[in-house]
């Protein structure tokens, strides 16, 4: 099968969709299809052989935060080109209701087309304004998935239809074969997470620290991720500033090395999250998953079935699950072992063949991607078909 | 005699309002063929279910009252008429809960030749006939939504086209045959 996808952030800028869509990219690749990722980069960024520049992406202010987005006209006219030089059988949007390269690619497609929902943002003021321009780009899409069924039901709410839920998919190997760091083992609860964003939650982590180490002195906190590291033990007593190690960026392996290590993984998260790709890999890394009561982060955890959940930024309930938990290690083998068990779903094996599923209906019974050539006026006036 | 500019302007709003009439025919246009599409996918997968149903049902390996149960639906919801269809298929997904309600039944299933094949390929169907079943319904409440435009019913942009219709039916797997089912959850 000859397959599209459209990526809207840059390449060259980390971030979850860029991920899930490069090793989506990859594994359909692995198993014998034709691959093609559209996506904003800047043109002297190296880019995989898969991968197609659309141009260099603008920042622009987006809804309370700076968006690279790419518009105008040089983008609508590569997306043409990549379009028409890529005879599609299907093309995989994500993100269309962004102002994105993804909107740009629904306009000027017609054919089987399959978009992916990734955040649950709350309605915005831009969208309601946008709407009845949206509309007609987002009905072209033949299928639509959700990542979770929290993403699902806000899709459903602000854009009407439905979509089918597929999760985000995890290399469940990648993590389960990592070698495990003697330094980061013996009484370590584990974060990862950008230290400055405060809906990643590590201030409640902070707060409920002081009373973990009451219970359990030697406990220690690792950190892994950007962010000003003086600030965030600021609240902290002096003394105890020493249990907590920062370990700034880590690499891919190093972050599965960091989750086959710790005693504890810990997810306080505030909001924001639409699936928790960083829980399912902490399952699979084998670490016991301790995580705020969101409904992304319940739903990954199976109701709470697979891992432990508090009240959101709850530091006191935070602190009583950790040291129950870190002083019970029956419990937290049975969790491990549950967690390793409930992660298969998530595995890329699993999840593509969902995709494939989904990219076998809609293309059953339709035409192959083409740029949308206007039709003619004659045509049009002859309106809608007997 | 009305000034020269009014009788521009006059134009100009007509010029407008036809080509907004002529781009929403081509939305219209798009969205039924998209539903075209859709319902053909779903026809597609719906005959596939019940094809799977029925070779097992004739294969012998599953006990007779569950193979009679499973040959009958299964017949039914091939022959069913347009109007039947629904109910048919609906019954086909009963039968096929109760038949693999038991862990057993899908044990014995995979040990015969050929019987890994045959679990795959209900398992793949069984997902994918709600699938199906969504887009296609998506695709109809897109298009309803363009058809109760005013200018659509105005202009009557939508000829003959009947108005479109979702179908609804229980397109409920067997747990077992899920992702949930078979990692031993629930």
């Amino acid at each position: 099968m000859r397959i599209g996808i459209v990526c809207p952030y840059s390449w060259d800028v980390p971030g979850g969709v860029q991920f899930h869509i490069r090793d989506l990219a990859e594994h359909l690749i692995e198993v014998g299809h034709h691959v093609s990722v559209l996506a904003p980069a800047d043109d002297d960024t190296p880019l995989p052989p898969y991968a197609v520049s659309a141009g260099r992406a603008v920042p622009v202010p987006y809804n309370g935060s700076v968006a690279r987005l790419n518009f105008g006209f040089l983008s609508a006219a590569r997306v043409r080109r990549w379009l028409h030089d890529g005879r599609f059988d299907v093309i995989h949007i994500h993100e269309p209701a962004s102002p994105s390269l993804g909107l740009l690619a629904c306009w000027a497609a017609q054919g089987p087309i399959v978009a992916t929902f990734h955040t649950s943002n709350p309605r915005s003021r831009a969208m309601v304004a946008a709407y009845p321009i949206l509309q007609p780009a987002l009905e072209k899409i033949s299928a639509r998935i959700a990542v979770s069924e929290y993403a699902r039901r806000t899709l459903v709410e602000h854009l009407g239809g439905d979509a089918v839920v597929i999760p985000n998919g995890v290399d469940v190997g990648f993590f389960a074969a990592a070698e495990p760091n003697p330094e980061w083992q013996g009484g370590t609860i584990g974060f990862i997470g950008r230290i400055d964003e405060p809906r990643k939650g590590l201030p409640t982590l902070m707060k409920a620290l002081p009373k973990i180490l009451a219970e359990r002195p030697d406990t220690r906190l690792l950190v892994a991720g950007r962010g000003d590291q003086r600030e965030a033990v600021e609240d902290l007593p002096e003394r105890m500033r020493d249990r907590v190690e920062f370990l700034g960026m880590v690499s891919d392996q190093d972050k599965a090395r960091l989750l086959r290590s710790v005693d504890l993984y810990a997810a306080p998260n505030t909001g924001g999250e639409s699936f928790g790709i960083i829980l399912v890999e902490a399952m699979s890394a084998g670490a016991p998953v301790l995580a705020s009561d969101l409904d992304a982060f319940r739903q990954v955890l199976d109701h709470g079935a697979a891992g432990e959940l508090f009240p959101v930024e709850d530091a006191d309930a935070l602190a009583a699950s950790a040291v129950r938990l870190l002083g019970d290690q029956e419990r937290l083998a049975g969790l491990r072992s549950l967690g390793s068990r409930h992660v298969r779903r998530f595995d890329w094996s699993a999840v593509g063949a969902e995709i494939l599923s989904v990219y076998e209906t809609v293309t059953a019974g339709a035409a192959s991607v083409a740029a949308d050539e206007r039709t003619g006026f004659r045509a049009r006036f002859g309106l809608a078909r007997e | 005699m009305p000034p020269v500019t009014t009788i521009i302007w006059v134009a100009a709003a007509i010029v407008a309002i036809g080509l907004y009439l002529s781009w929403t025919a081509g939305r219209l246009d798009r969205l039924h063929a998209r539903i075209d599409a859709a319902r053909a996918a779903l026809d597609a997968q719906l005959l596939r279910r019940a094809s799977v149903a029925q070779e097992l049902a004739t294969s012998g390996v599953l006990d007779p009252a569950a193979s009679m149960v499973l040959f009958q639906s299964a017949h039914a919801a091939r022959q069913a008429e347009d109007e039947q269809r629904e109910v048919a298929e609906s019954e086909l997904s009963q039968a096929l809960r109760a038949v693999f309600a038991e862990p057993d039944t899908v044990t014995a299933l995979r040990e015969v030749p050929g019987g890994p094949q045959t679990v795959g390929e209900l398992t793949q169907s069984v997902r994918r006939v709600p699938m199906a079943r969504r887009f296609h319904n998506d695709s109809v409440r897109a298009a309803r939504a363009l058809r109760r435009h005013r200018a659509v019913r105005w202009f009557r942009l939508a000829g003959h086209a009947p108005f479109p219709a979702s179908f609804e039916m229980d397109d409920e797997p067997p747990v077992l045959l899920t992702a949930d089912g078979a990692a031993g959850h629930r």
